[in-house]
């Protein structure tokens, strides 16, 4: 994958998978402390024990399309590149969580990309389940909850074209609001 | 700037039109390959360009959604479009300005880019 986003997309898809109506991302960014974290839970179907101590492993798949997994070997990988370190916790029938951490300035580090066009694009393929975005920087942070904005919309989908523009801007705007300096 | 209020004049607007869209069999569907290999290839910038153009062009007819692996990761990325009474369309290594022509040619003009199709590229 060529940006992070990409990685949290693709993750944040498995959670839809497995049937999740409550998916929280988290990007924690600190200078100060020279570190990136990923965080994302979800409350889907979970996995068992067994399943999980080889979910890292990119032959483990329930996909029936191609035999081998590579959504969750893939950000490990991206996150070992960069001095950083993967995990993920599961409990069958309570959901998911993942954390991958990465050394902000490891010149391996992927660039985190386009996090709003991410997010977007998860809200057009499931917009009755709410997610929660957070960024973090030293500066501050920023949240963005769907479930606030189907709130304000009155039955009206969030799918609807002329909405996810505005969630996207909303959130590239509340980004820059927080970012110090490019990264 | 993008506030809260923007987002309810949206509301208003939508709410103030008869029709919005609906989700009958007449539908056009479009479908956008979104697993990791789809991602990896770009699928991202084409499903924004698609929802974008459908949205500029007001096209209420069509339906922009999103499916697992389509199983054909070497042709990715992949936009599947599904008419009433005819053969679905399958259109491989789109990118987002394919995209919109495709909204162009193939939904709003009803001409197939046979040159981009599964059966053209194999
Ligand atoms: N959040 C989750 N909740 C429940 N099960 C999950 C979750 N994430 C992954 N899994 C399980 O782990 C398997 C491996 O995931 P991974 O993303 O590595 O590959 P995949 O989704 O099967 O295929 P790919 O991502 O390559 O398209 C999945 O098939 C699924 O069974
Ligand atoms: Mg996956």
């Amino acid at each position: 994958m060529k940006e992070l986003s990409l990685n949290v997309l693709d993750l944040a898809q498995n959670s839809l998978s497995a049937g999740a109506r409550h998916i929280t991302i988290e990007i924690c960014e600190s200078e100060e402390k020279d570190s990136l974290h990923i965080r994302i839970v979800d409350d889907g179907a979970g996995m068992d024990p067994d399943f999980l101590k080889r979910v890292t492993d990119p032959f483990v798949t329930t996909r029936t399309t191609r035999p081998v997994g590579m959504g969750i070997p893939l950000i490990k990988m991206a996150a070992e590149m960069a001095d950083g370190q993967f995990s993920i916790q599961s409990r069958k029938g309570e959901g998911t969580e993942l954390n991958a951490s990465f050394r902000l300035s490891h010149v391996d580090r992927m660039p985190i990309g386009d996090i709003a066009g991410t997010v977007t694009t998860l809200i057009q393929g499931a917009p009755e389940v709410d997610f929660i975005y957070i960024r973090r920087t030293d500066s501050g942070s920023f949240e963005f909850d769907t479930g606030q904005i189907r709130g304000l919309m009155e039955g009206i989908s969030l799918r609807e074209p002329e909405v996810l523009g505005w969630i996207r801007e909303y959130i590239a705007q509340g980004e820059a609001g927080v970012m110090a300096q490019e990264v | 700037m993008k506030t809260i209020e923007d987002l309810q004049k949206i509301r208003e607007e939508m709410q103030s039109k008869i029709s919005l869209r609906k989700d009958d069999g007449d539908s056009i569907r479009v479908v956008v390959g979104m697993a990791t290999c789809g991602i990896a290839a770009g699928a991202r910038p084409v499903l924004e360009a698609l929802v974008d153009e459908v949205g500029r062009r007001q096209l209420k007819n069509v339906i922009v959604t999103q499916t697992g692996c389509i199983g054909v990761c070497r042709l990715e990325p992949i936009v599947e479009v599904f008419e009433k009474d005819k053969e679905k369309v399958t259109y491989v290594k789109m990118d987002p300005e394919m995209a919109r022509t495709l909204v162009s040619e193939h939904l709003v003009n009803g001409r197939v880019v046979q040159a981009w199709t599964i059966g053209a590229s194999e």
